[in-house]
């Protein structure tokens, strides 16, 4: 079959507001990259180093992006992915520094094997128990990797791993931050960022190099959402059992979901103790899970762009609003709760929700027999 | 790893004693866990915030004797006067929080038929907020302007405060080598017999019948009048009078709390809950009284900190060979 040739006019509109959008991703990933050395008045955080804000929201970022692929794409409920977390962490300071001398980036390639082992190990036994369990034995699994840490002096005990790797320092050039007084933009020539040297005072490197693997696991997420593999998961969240009898293989797929969400969890532990110079157990307490769970939640679970604003955002808030101090989980909690009640969905729910609900409004109106209504909103 | 060397000897020589303890401290998981499987049995729900329910229990308990004098010196009948009237108080507080926690953080999300994650972070919030305010109370009655009056009650809002005397232990009875204690006595029985209570009116009582019914099904049991609503406030209330009689058997043997003091004993009780078979009352007695003595027993096998460690691997046994718990899920399916 031969296509007809294409007419040789201007190009139609929705091919240019294609072009336009990619030149405006492109110009929103450089604000990205740049908003550490903007210093943008208002958004910056007064009392804390902004750019290793921006670092902790960025290995959040990770975590987030790791754990939808388990509550959100595959709808397992995991309250222990701190260990996870915790796990890539350990791999790279234990080889990096503890018991022997690798390097930082070849660390983390064990580290997310090792992590991913670790998820399938847990997941093999567990993921034939259903639904609510699965969520008291994977927090039973975070506290359990926390206390053998704590419990061994192999692995630092109480105390941690001191001095954990960092990546190689490559000094190319310096970036001066801006300065903003008073509505006049200076540049501060006092304050210069050295690109690509990862030390132990200036955040803003270690930042761009978490947005980095963002955006390379962002990718190989949108890819995997697509693929046959994403939607063997989404039809195993609707409905394990017609999954199944629909020829898919429901518990391979949860596996796989485990092990993914384990991979990218101990990537961003690995990346989160770069910056950490030391890492100890209680850093990595159930609580940790929690907001971990929260942040996809409040996100709106399933949605990737839902996700990441809800990890940015979970990391964000209470470091902006520090001069409220003892004050934080309070507010957090207060946050939480009005969130549940106010906006169900989550920030940004997943495009799917609004077409079951769409599905679900009209068979409702065909059970009560009145004619389907015309939605006004 | 020296940590992980097994201690056979001091496991049998000392038995008895780690078994009684074990199931006292197992009857105080069990009542906790009688909250968590309840709720679930009803909504299918964790109710996350249950651990601060049980936490305000112990304050009120502590509060209780500051309120009623007690002083180092209080011993013998004052004092079991005294625990009594706290473990009254303790019950109609935690209840009370329990109600107020439905009415905030569940009552409204059911209602607009959110998704269940979302019930859960709602408890998470609500159990941040419950256990912040405790740990807080020092500055938001400062706030009122009440600060001076209660300050034996609100200072030192984020330590561990304790009871101010000693609770003394009388030898009772020889089990082999143990001393059995009043307190083991008292512990045991009385969680024995509220779960008792608890588990006839479940199973005889009108309400009781209420409750089965919608644990069973909620769009049948509307449809035979059963007021649902009702229902769910009345589950929330028993599992708070138990989480509070827990309370006071709690500060009765250990005799101190905190504000965080919930969070690990919320975990250990859903636990409990989860290993008897969620919804399940019979189970989650089981549940709390195995969980209890296995924790015992395994620290003296293999050392104190590996206590929580032991539990969630046995958890993790006993779900792989049994998928729905020790007795199975059935708070609906129980026989009259």
């Amino acid at each position: 079959m031969k296509r007809p040739a294409l007419p040789s006019v201007p190009l139609p509109a929705p091919l240019r507001s294609k072009q336009a959008k990619i030149v405006g991703i492109g110009l929103f990933v450089v604000f990205l990259y740049a908003l550490p050395i903007l210093d943008l008045p208002i958004i910056t955080t007064p009392d804390s180093d902004f750019g290793g804000v921006l670092y902790t929201m960025a290995t959040y970022v990770l975590v987030a992006l790791g754990l939808n692929i388990v509550i959100g794409y595959a709808g397992l409920l995991d309250l222990g992915y701190v260990g996870f977390y915790a796990i890539g962490a350990y791999v790279t300071a234990v080889l990096g520094v503890q018991h022997g001398n690798w390097p930082y980036l070849l660390t983390i390639p064990v580290a997310v094997a090792v992590t991913m082992i670790s998820g399938v190990i847990l997941g093999a036994p567990t993921l034939r128990v259903r639904g609510d369990y699965l969520a008291i034995v994977t927090l039973g699994f975070g506290e359990i990797i926390r206390l053998a840490a704590k419990n061994s002096d192999w692995l630092g005990g109480a105390r941690g791993i001191q001095n954990v790797p960092k990546p190689p320092s490559v000094h190319l050039f310096d970036v001066p931050h801006l300065k903003w007084e008073n509505g006049t933009v200076l540049i501060d020539v006092t304050n210069k960022t050295q690109a690509f040297v990862f030390g132990f005072i200036d955040y803003v490197p270690y930042y761009w190099m978490a947005l980095t693997v963002v955006f390379i696991v962002l990718i190989a997420d949108v890819l995997i959402k697509s693929s046959r593999v994403g939607r063997a998961w989404e039809a195993t969240r609707e409905d394990e059992d017609v999954a199944e009898v629909m020829g898919v293989p429901t518990f391979r797929y949860k596996l796989l979901a485990f092990a993914m969400g384990a991979f990218v969890g101990g990537l961003s532990g690995a990346i989160s103790a770069a910056g950490a110079n030391f890492i100890y157990p209680d850093s990595y307490q159930i609580t940790v899970s929690i907001i971990f769970v929260a942040a996809i939640v409040i996100g709106g679970q399933g949605n990737r762009w839902g996700v990441m604003l809800g990890a940015a955002l979970v990391v964000y808030l209470p470091e902006r609003f520090r001069g409220l101090e003892e004050y934080r989980i309070l507010m957090f909690g207060i946050a939480l709760m009005l969130l549940a009640t106010f906006r169900p969905q989550g920030l940004l729910p997943p495009r799917v929700t609004r077409r079951a609900k769409k599905l679900e409004r009209e068979i409702e109106d065909l059970e009560t027999g009145d004619e389907p209504q015309e939605v006004t909103s | 790893m020296h940590a992980l060397a097994l201690n056979f000897d001091f496991l049998f020589s000392n038995f008895s004693q780690l078994t009684i303890t074990g199931l006292a401290l197992g009857a105080v998981y069990a009542m906790v866990a009688l909250g968590y499987t309840m709720v679930y049995g009803v909504l299918q729900l964790i109710n996350f915030a249950h651990s601060e329910v049980f936490m305000y229990g112990t304050f009120a308990t502590l509060w209780t004797i500051y309120f009623l004098g007690g002083t180092q010196h209080t011993s013998g009948f004052a004092l079991a006067r005294m625990f009594a009237i706290a473990m009254v108080i303790a019950m109609i507080v935690s209840g009370l929080v329990a109600l107020l926690l439905e009415r905030v953080a569940y009552r409204p999300l059911l209602k607009r038929n959110s998704p269940q994650l979302m019930a859960l972070i709602s408890a998470i919030g609500a159990s941040f907020v419950l256990s912040e305010s405790m740990g807080l109370r020092d500055n938001l009655t400062r706030w009122i302007g009440l600060n001076d009056n209660l300050s034996r009650y609100v200072s030192g809002a984020r330590d561990t405060r304790g009871l101010p005397m000693d609770i003394e232990t009388h030898k009772l009875f020889p089990v082999f080598n143990y001393q059995v204690t009043n307190i083991d006595v008292i512990v045991i029985v009385c969680a024995l017999l509220m779960m008792l209570l608890l588990d006839q009116f479940v199973r005889r009582s009108r309400l009781g019948r209420g409750i089965r019914a919608v644990a069973q099904d909620p769009e049948s049991a509307a449809l035979m009048g059963v007021n649902s609503t009702r229902v769910v406030q009345l589950t929330f209330l028993l599992g708070g009078l138990m989480a509070g009689a827990a309370a006071t058997l709690y500060m009765l043997r250990i005799g101190a709390t905190r504000f965080d003091a919930g969070f690990i004993l919320g975990v250990k009780a859903f636990t409990a809950a989860v290993m008897g078979g969620i919804g399940n009352l019979r189970g989650a007695l089981v549940g709390g009284l195995v969980l209890g003595v296995a924790e015992n027993w395994g620290s003296a096998l293999v050392g104190t900190q590996w206590k929580d460690v032991v539990a969630f691997v046995l958890l993790v046994v006993i779900l792989l060979f049994r998928p729905t718990g020790i007795l199975g899920e059935s708070l609906g399916k129980a026989r009259v």
